[in-house]
């Protein structure tokens, strides 16, 4: 009995939140990686990029609301979803067209385009404070949870709860579709192959006339649902705030350089290892061991390895390590 | 050496900036314009250093600016005696255990042949480190932040002169980079980059959460000055004479006193080290920066040493901020870990950097305080035209006053169009290299 208590335990604190957090850093650096594959630099301005999406999404969600439009128990944010993509896919070709173009033609060097997306962050950071201000923003409506934990407690006598949230399994559940698609498109279609073709080789891809300007338009409508979708998931699950979507950079960039920086494969196997490190790390294990260990060896403290104030500290350590270790990422990344 | 006319035409520029924000607004902001357009620009030539000279892309400037007000804490400030005897001796032994695991660790590593015996040693040594530290360091945080927790709870610092922080600030800040340069110089430029925006922000949680080094967020007032205080002056019946002779009322002229004599202070500062910038620049040494930086491939080939140089030149960057933090929280007299943002402190000197032209002092240093000149300006400025924008619209009306509340924003917007509008149309800069 006490180790399916500890064991629910851990699936409550530590694999549930895991997996939701896991999913939507996958779909973060899944967008870095595919501009890093296509176009060759890391975009700094991805965060803002998502935070971009979340807002418009945001934005669409509160008019539904308005007028009496509801999805049942799912959140409104998913019928409004399709429209922050598109807001969020304009944009970004808006920017490409206005200011990366230029630099590509003249085949800058990355570090410049670096900068550059550093200018657009900026921007887009502006905007969005702009438009709906840097505060805390909730938007999500609808059922709250799948499984509460008082009804499993009640469903199985354990005295240990689970509670599954909405958002948690909206997560997963898109996170699959979203990247099944992805891979769908990347491996079977046409477009898909002449845009893994351009990222293994440009010279060759434009010698045999594929269109590199097809090919990046296709990758920022991409990265604009994966950022969107990325985004608005991150918001439904903790909330909206400008600042805190800046702060994902971080993680993201630690899953994309984890599994290989222009690896789609990487990315998603980057973005679990970096949530599973850092809500084991920064969980509190006491509740776990107290289950587990009999009770003269019950802990004092909390055993929480790290407190969540260094949640940073974990995916910062994770990406030292495998630059010093395996700078190529898990997955055979392009990078060095 | 021709004069270079243009050159003195901006500079001239930005000091009328400044003078008219005196004439026109108040003399108190022009002071502080010009005080902090100092500091910026100290903190431009350091990001310069890195970038100009070596092109290494470092956006962690925050963490090490940080690190620098920290330095003013851990130097200036009385030692709470209490809290040393309740946990400062355990905390020391912690600490030192702490850095003892890592170097026993890389020397493990670095010793033993690769294989499972060298794993499990490194992974049992690394768990048992990481259990005795915290043994060691919780009860010992634990006790010295129970010390007076609404006064003090802190370690205190070493009551030594407020001038000293500023080298150490430089000296704490170098150290940091040694560790990050060590790890992500020699990979790719933007791993360095990606590593240095994690640094800064751990750099700010510690600062933010360790309580028993710095009371966090409950903030550190009342740092030493390295000048006296208003009301001493407004006492001193020597200093209200001179005031009253130069027909100042000595209120005023006492605030002007101080501010200005930070000005003078930080100006020495600033020549100092853009005459060492200068001077490393013509040198041998910094032609070979140069030339590690145009082509790395032929310079490595003539025998330089180009992740070493790197190394070198990024820990030398990184002092500078971190000497310009120390400056900075001198000035605020207070140091808020809360208040380190980003786009302030690291974006912000790249716009600087940038704007300015890379690769040239004179440029960075123009670059500092131009474009902080126009952050403060720009919420004026961006009021004063929101105002003219609204003004069709009806008072009371929620877009009107929405876009009224919003003016603040305007800054970031503004400073992200003036970096690409430079990137593109004038990429090295208002200064160019030569």
């Amino acid at each position: 009995m006490d180790v399916l208590n500890a064991l629910v335990a851990i699936a409550n604190y530590v694999l549930i939140p895991g997996i939701a957090y896991g999913s939507q850093l996958a779909l973060g650096a899944l967008g870095v990686t595919l501009i890093y594959g296509i176009l060759r630099f890391s975009n700094f301005a991805h965060g803002d990029t998502m935070a971009f999406g979340a807002m418009v999404t945001i934005l669409f969600t509160w008019w539904f609301q308005s007028m009496g439009i509801h999805l049942g128990p799912l959140p409104t944010a998913l019928l409004a979803l399709p429209f922050g993509i598109a807001g969020t896919a304009l944009l970004l070709l808006g920017t490409d067209r206005i200011v990366y173009r230029f630099y590509r033609a003249k085949r800058a060097a990355p570090v410049i385009l670096v900068i550059v997306s550093m200018g657009v962050m900026f921007i887009m950071n502006g905007l969005v404070r702009f438009i709906i201000g840097p505060n805390e923003q909730r938007f999500a409506d609808g059922a709250r949870f799948i499984i509460k934990a008082r009804e499993f407690k009640d469903m199985t006598g354990l005295r240990e709860g689970l509670a599954i949230r909405t958002s948690q399994g909206i997560t997963v559940l898109t996170a699959v579709i979203v990247v099944a698609l992805l891979f769908w498109f990347l491996m079977r279609t046409r477009t898909g192959k002449s845009m893994r073709a351009y990222s293994d080789n440009e010279d060759l891809a434009l010698l045999s006339g594929i269109n590199p300007e097809r090919v990046v338009t296709y990758t920022w409508l991409i990265v604009a649902a994966l950022a969107t979708v990325a985004g608005v998931l991150y918001g439904l699950d903790k909330s909206f705030k400008p600042f805190t979507y800046f702060q994902l950079l971080l993680p993201i960039f630690a899953s994309a350089v984890v599994g290989g920086l222009g690896n789609p494969l990487g990315a998603i196997a980057g973005g679990f290892v970096v949530a599973f490190s850092e809500v084991t790390i920064t969980y509190a294990w006491k509740k776990v061991l107290v289950y587990l260990l009999p009770d003269s060896l019950e802990p004092t403290g909390l055993v929480q390895l790290l407190s969540t104030d260094y949640k940073f500290a974990v995916s910062f350590g994770l990406l030292i390590v495998v630059l010093l270790f395996r700078p190529t990422g898990l997955f055979k990344g392009k990078a060095l | 050496m021709s004069v270079n006319w243009k050159n003195i035409a901006l500079f001239a520029l930005v000091g009328a900036l400044i003078l008219g924000t005196g004439f026109y607004q108040s003399w108190n902001t022009a002071i502080l314009i010009l005080n902090m357009g100092l500091i910026s620009a100290i903190m431009s030539l350091g990001v310069n250093l890195q970038w100009g000279y070596a092109g290494l892309f470092n956006i962690g400037i925050m963490g090490f600016v940080a690190l620098g007000g920290l330095a003013t804490v851990l130097v200036s400030m009385p030692p709470t005696l209490e809290a040393w005897s309740a946990g400062g001796g355990r905390m020391i032994l912690a600490l030192a255990t702490g850095a003892a695991t890592i170097i026993a660790a890389v020397l493990l590593y670095k010793r033993i042949k690769p294989g499972r015996t060298r794993t499990l040693l490194l992974v049992g040594l690394l768990t048992g480190g990481f259990f005795l530290y915290r043994y060691l360091f919780d009860p010992a945080a634990e006790a010295i932040e129970k010390v007076n927790p609404a006064g003090t709870g802190y370690l205190g610092g070493l009551s030594l002169p407020i001038l000293l922080s500023w080298p150490v600030g430089g000296i704490l800040a170098a150290g940091v980079a040694w560790v990050i340069g060590k790890t992500a110089l020699g990979l790719r430029s933007d791993y360095l980059a990606i590593a240095t925006l994690g640094i800064a922000e751990i750099i700010i949680a510690v600062m933010k959460n360790e309580d028993w080094l710095d009371r966090g967020v409950k903030n550190v007032v009342g740092i030493p000055r390295p000048l006296p205080y208003e009301i001493d002056l407004q006492k001193d019946p020597g200093f209200v004479e001179t005031a009253t002779s130069l027909g100042l009322d000595p209120v005023t002229a006492s605030t002007l006193y101080v501010k200005l004599g930070y000005g003078v202070l930080f100006a020495i500062v600033l020549l100092i080290l853009l005459w060492l910038a200068q001077m490393a620049l013509k040198s041998p040494w910094g032609r070979m920066m140069r030339a590690i930086r145009d082509n790395e491939i032929a310079a490595e080939a003539m025998g330089k040493d180009v992740t070493r140089r790197h190394l070198q030149i990024f820990i030398l960057g990184s002092a500078i901020c971190g000497i310009a933090g120390a400056m900075m929280t001198t000035l605020d007299g207070q140091l808020t870990p809360g208040t380190y943002q980003p786009l302030r402190y690291t974006f912000l000197i790249w716009v600087m950097v940038i704007v300015g032209g890379s690769g040239n002092n004179w440029g960075a240093v123009l670059g500092g305080f131009l474009i902080w000149f126009l952050w403060v300006q720009v919420e004026p400025i961006g009021a004063f035209m929101m105002d003219i924008i609204t003004a069709p619209l009806a008072d009371g009306s929620a877009l009107k006053q929405h876009l009224l509340d919003s003016v603040a924003h305007m800054r970031l917007l503004t400073m992200g169009v003036i970096l690409l509008l430079v990137l593109r149309f004038s990429p090295r800069g208002l200064i160019p290299e030569k």
